[in-house]
């Protein structure tokens, strides 16, 4: 009988911090739909309206703006928006106004397909902004190459299969702006070993996420090339509360730093029981902690000498960090923006810097300007596009103290 | 270190024995696996929680009303949804306690959203260290709420008119309607204790993992089960040896094996403890229980 009980594991209730990933099978069926609607519409427009040379400039926007993860898509395109109708305000690029065209893929791979092949077919876009989610953004992938026009995501961090194809080709026309997962763990094991000057770290990760295991895998390979010692390596299952054994055994190894890839719900709880059982060492972990929950529920005590990796952070002092925030409060409300708005806002300067630096203002000019990009200085860091289509870009690592974040400093890593 | 994990284990087997009792009381009596017992612990737990945040209520009063609710709720349980189909197959009944067990986790899910919340600090979070041994005042707390409500069930069950009376039906139904005793108020009297218990261990697990949500009840009930039958499930003192016998092995195995094979061991154990001794470590052979 304990079998039915197995059917309803808690699991199914979690969102992937920056990946939806669904039933990987249903998605292809409805990929090869929807690639089949892609060919049906191509056969429809062909010789649609050619690009004026003084019309707006269009850029395609395709994101969850409803359905599972909407608030990464809204949060995405308020930034977006920002950035565009100040480059607007500014004159536009080359006397042109930049003109984007919405549309909401519901957080539906299959809809962000059928979406980008709009955009690039009917739209006649220069390139494709979004969608925010991995498992959505690699679902625009074919029609960015047939259809010779960019895609860049400000967000989709999934190590595999992105910019790069599974057989370790660059998808020529696919690009993003932010570091990818297991690059957290890198950085994460240099800090640990340079910054904290740690010798002996454990691991303590959650086996159920490849997000998590991408991380740990990462950070220990790294840890390990720097000279460091991993004295231990355990697992949680998302969903566990006690993990009050585990930390005992981790403490009689005497770690200097502890490595938590995974999510807050647990992180918060593992956080509050180390303080219990007097681990005082400092406790690290990437984006997955960034939540104003973990706060809630390690207690704001046993919040101190922990750190994180994010895409931003709003205590950056850089002018342009403080600028963005200053614009953002203004027109928002007094709210202060999160990293999805950040990152939103750097997407949209990127797409018009690379725009104006386009020889031909087209998918392939775009693309070709995108992969030149050297130095474009971003309110989530300063960045160039690597061969990969990676951004070669400084992780920002933020410390918590007594549950507020009182520090952050970029950690250049060579990627 | 050995006996850090002892204490760990204490404590996360006295949450085990506090559930474990509700499964073993009602299988006891109407051989019924009352799959909806871990979902009543989650139940007690929110109303701690609203107790708690809403009307400010301090630890003890928090407990009792928690407990009082959770009775209620686990009768009404009973009377709605098991009661109708006493007559007709075991199997009917079984099926029926997993919907109810459905049906409240996601009737919960609608009302209060599935993500995890912290819960109201109702104890204080102070630390002592004995021997180099540490532990919580909370788990101090845990572990004599947990001693005294067994010594009161105990109390009850052996002492007590009403308790003769569980023992009785639990013994031969018809021929204990035959001496006068009212099946239908005991079967309701033994849902009351069992959800009154699982009321208690569900604030307090709330307090001491500082975590609630929707569906804590589903793998905490399960292991909770599995501690009944480890113990020999209508058992009552088998459950509380079952439920600290499962603590104990878990924080073992993740203190000194690994973490990973935590739940794996578990259900190793349950499987040779089954084959060896087939009735679980206390359970009777008599009748035809399990």
């Amino acid at each position: 009988m304990p079998i039915l009980f197995w059917l309803r594991s808690p699991k199914t209730t979690r969102a992937r911090y920056f990946d939806t990933s669904k039933g990987e099978k249903m998605k292809r069926t409805k990929n090869v739909l929807a690639m089949l609607l892609a060919i049906a519409l191509v056969l429809c427009s062909c010789g649609g309206g050619n690009t004026a040379d003084t019309g707006p400039i269009k850029i395609g926007v395709n994101y969850e703006l409803s359905g599972a993860v909407a608030s990464y898509g809204i949060d995405s395109v308020r930034g977006i928006q920002m950035a565009i109708d100040e480059i607007n305000a500014a004159g536009g690029i080359k006397g042109r106004t930049v003109e984007l065209v919405i549309y909401d893929n519901t957080s539906e791979p299959a809809e962000a397909t059928s979406l980008a092949a709009k955009l690039m077919e009917q739209d006649n876009v220069v390139a494709c902004l979004g969608p925010a989610t991995s498992g959505s953004f690699k679902a625009t992938i074919p029609s960015a190459q047939s259809n010779k026009v960019p895609v860049i995501s400000a967000s989709a961090t999934a190590d595999k299969e992105v910019t790069v194809d599974a057989n370790g080709n660059v998808n020529e026309y696919v690009f993003r702006i932010c570091f990818t997962d297991s690059f957290q763990g890198v950085t994460m094991a240099n800090f640990s070993a340079n910054t904290l000057n740690a010798q002996n770290a454990v691991i303590f990760m959650d086996s159920a996420s490849d997000y998590a295991k991408g991380l740990a895998e990462s950070y220990r390979a790294t840890f390990e090339a720097l000279g460091g010692n991993i004295v231990a390596e355990e697992a949680y299952v998302a969903g566990d509360t006690d993990f009050r054994a585990v930390l005992t055994k981790i403490k009689a190894t005497n770690p200097e730093v502890m490595f938590i890839p995974g999510y807050y719900e647990e992180a918060g709880l593992i956080i509050a029981q180390a303080r219990e059982q007097g681990i005082d060492i400092p406790i690290l972990g990437a984006d997955g902690f960034d939540s104003p929950t973990l706060a809630d529920l390690a207690g704001k005590e046993a919040l101190t000498d922990v750190f994180f990796s994010n895409h931003y952070s709003s205590l950056d002092e850089s002018q342009s960090v403080q600028d963005f925030i200053a614009a953002f409060k203004a027109a928002n409300n007094d709210v202060a923006p999160n990293a999805f708005e950040a990152l939103g806002y750097d997407l949209g300067n990127f797409i018009a810097d690379c725009v104006s630096r386009a020889a031909t203002i087209d998918g392939e000019g775009v693309k070709n300007a995108i992969a030149e990009t050297t130095n474009f200085v971003g309110v989530t860091g300063s960045f160039s596009i690597g061969a990969d289509h990676n951004p070669v870009k400084a992780v920002v690592v933020i410390e918590l103290n007594n549950g507020e974040q009182v520090g952050a400093q970029r950690v250049e890593v060579s990627q | 270190m050995f006996l850090q994990q002892i204490v760990n284990g204490i404590s996360l087997g006295s949450i085990y024995a506090l559930m474990a009792l509700g499964y073993t009381m009602v299988y006891g009596i109407i051989r019924l696996i009352n799959f909806a017992h871990g979902d009543v612990f989650m139940l007690g737990a929110f109303i701690g929680f609203a107790l708690s945040t809403r009307f400010s209520f301090s630890f003890f009063p928090a407990l009792l009303m928690s407990m009082a609710a959770c009775a209620a709720i686990g009768m009404g349980i009973e009377r709605i949804a098991y009661r109708p189909l006493r007559e007709s197959s075991r199997i009917a009944a079984l099926i029926t306690a997993i919907g109810v067990s459905l049906f409240i986790e996601y009737t919960m899910m609608y009302f209060v959203g599935a993500r995890v919340r912290a819960y109201t600090p109702l104890l204080p979070s102070s630390i002592y260290t004995f021997r180099g041994v540490i532990f919580s005042f909370q788990q101090i707390v845990i572990i004599a709420t947990t001693v005294a409500l067994m010594l009161l069930l105990n109390f009850i069950v052996l002492k007590t008119k009403r308790g003769k009376a569980m023992r009785a039906v639990a013994a031969d139904m018809d021929a204990a309607q035959l001496m006068g005793i009212d099946i239908n108020k005991t079967i309701s009297f033994t849902f009351l204790l069992g959800s009154a218990l699982a009321g208690a261990a569900g604030v307090l697990v709330g307090i001491y993992y500082n975590s609630i949500n929707p569906l804590m009840g589903s793998m905490l009930g399960m292991k909770a089960f599995i501690a009944a039958v480890f113990g020999g499930i209508g058992s009552i003192p088998g459950a509380m040896l079952g439920g600290l016998g499962i603590g104990i092995i878990e924080t073992m195995v993740a203190g000194y094996a690994n973490s990973m094979y935590r739940d794996a061991a578990v259900f190793l154990f349950l499987i040779i403890i089954l084959i060896i001794k087939p009735t679980g470590l206390l359970g009777s052979s008599s009748g035809e229980k399990v």
